[in-house]
């Protein structure tokens, strides 16, 4: 179908957007990529009064390195983390996650922002700032407030954003030496939601597990911490046993739904097998082997 | 603010202007007002890649655009990949391994395939099956187009270095 009609703004400063939020009273939406927002639009789930189009705003695209941190601004594109030399080369977990949202084509409009504002809960990005403890920069009438993944994703599609804020930066620490990395998903066909996907990052010190961090989409209303995995990993070491066994505490660690793609335990099921994966590939990048 | 607004933008290297409601999708603008019905629409949600258009040089979904965010862009859609006359390489694959049968994805699938030739020009037969999941064929042909984009990599390889 076509979208409902709308009142339509597409300031290209930051401060006309907030003003404009604030007159709307929460009956308008931000419209960044619009890679969902214009889909739930022409189905009409959607019915807001206004758009607001932070597309043209231009100081809120870019990415950068500051204080060993990656700093994104929240519209830039998907396309352009991809293709980042400085993502790839500090920030490889967030590459390979990138090449999962959607196709190429969806990653030319999609924003990094937007992918976490919408926090579907089989989202990839949700998953990987979950992992790192990533934080989102939330700018309201009363400035800005920085909020950490654990309290930014609240439920299904569901953030910490109030209704007169707007995403305008998210940041994640860059990867140190010896650390490995991998996304690991299982969907139906290349470019959907995943059913489950799992996001690693380890790092080694000599056969010690130095830290261990791991995040899960697809098995609850938001991205779950796999707290008690990278606890196994952290003091059982790296061994394969010691893998399958946080792979297994992975799995119990879950409450998936069960819904038309997949029931319960097959997420479950997955949420073991990818994890064991994810890890396994980490550590052997961590190791130096190339896979 | 609802009302229509001045849209202009190029699109296969010419200026066009139109007007447009901020409600109007992309496709809808370019089939309508712009009288370009090579761009298809099909699913209208993003899925079968059947609208994909090039937005200033990259392969973009046009039912995932309003027309008013195009304003000032570079657009190429289907009818600009031929040029004097003569088809683009990708085309002449197309037709010689059969890469269509009812043409209906067709539009979608030369651009999603210009576009991975652009980021990757020597793409392996899995990359280019990766690329090409972004746009649905119906008629299930996708084995002709696999070939036709392997063919027209080959070519546009020896072209550039000749």
């Amino acid at each position: 179908m076509k979208p409902p009609a709308f009142e339509y703004h597409d300031p290209v400063e930051l401060e006309p957007a907030l003003e404009l939020l604030r007159r709307y009273q929460g009956e308008a939406k931000i419209l960044a990529g619009g890679q969902s927002l214009l889909a739930l639009l022409n189905f009409r789930l959607t019915r807001p009064v206004a758009l607001i189009d932070v597309n043209r705003i231009r100081r809120l695209s870019y990415i950068k390195e500051q204080d060993g941190r990656l700093c994104l601004g929240a519209v830039t594109r998907q396309r352009a983390v991809e293709f980042s030399p400085l993502v790839r080369e500090k920030l490889p977990l967030l590459a390979e996650a990138t090449r999962l949202v959607g196709h190429l084509p969806t990653r030319t409009r999609g924003t990094i922002g937007g992918s976490l504002a919408h926090a579907d809960p089989a989202a990839e990005y949700p998953a990987v700032f979950s992992a790192l403890d990533g934080e989102l920069v939330a700018r309201g009438p009363n400035g800005e407030r920085v909020l950490g993944a654990r309290e930014f994703f609240q439920g299904l599609m569901t953030t910490a954003l109030a209704p007169d804020e707007v995403l305008v930066e998210v940041r994640l620490p860059l990867m140190t030496a010896q650390c490995g990395w991998a996304f690991e998903e299982f969907s139906r066909r290349q470019g959907d939601f995943a059913i489950v996907g799992v996001a690693a990052q380890v790092c080694v010190v000599g056969e010690r597990c130095k830290t261990a961090r791991l995040a899960a989409a697809g098995v609850g209303p938001t991205p779950l911490r796999l707290e008690r995995a990278e606890q196994t990993l952290e003091q059982d070491g790296l061994s394969e046993r010691s893998i399958a066994e946080a792979a297994a505490r992975a799995a119990e660690q879950t409450e998936p739904p069960s819904d038309l793609h997949a029931t319960a335990q097959y997420r479950r099921h997955l949420t073991r097998v990818l994890t064991q994966r994810a890890i396994s590939r980490a550590l052997a990048r961590a190791r130096g082997e190339r896979r | 603010m609802s009302e229509s607004r001045r849209i202009r933008l190029k699109v296969n290297c010419e200026w066009r202007e139109s007007r447009a409601a901020p409600r109007k999708l992309l496709v809808d603008f370019l089939r309508e007002d712009l009288g370009l019905t090579g761009t298809h629409v099909g699913c209208e949600h993003g899925i079968c890649g059947a609208c994909t258009i090039l937005v200033n040089g990259e392969a973009a979904r046009s039912c995932l655009m309003l027309a008013v965010q195009a304003d000032g862009a570079e657009l190429t859609t289907v009818e600009g990949l031929a040029a004097h006359g003569k088809l683009h390489p990708l085309q002449e694959a197309f037709r010689e391994h059969h890469g269509l049968q009812c043409g209906f994805c067709t539009p979608g699938m030369l651009l999603t395939a210009y576009d991975l030739l652009c980021v990757n020009p020597a793409p392996d037969e899995e990359e280019i099956r990766a690329a090409l999941s972004a746009v649905l064929c119906r008629c299930t042909g996708y084995l002709g187009i696999i070939e036709a984009v392997k063919t027209a990599a080959r070519r546009l390889r020896e072209a550039i270095s000749k």
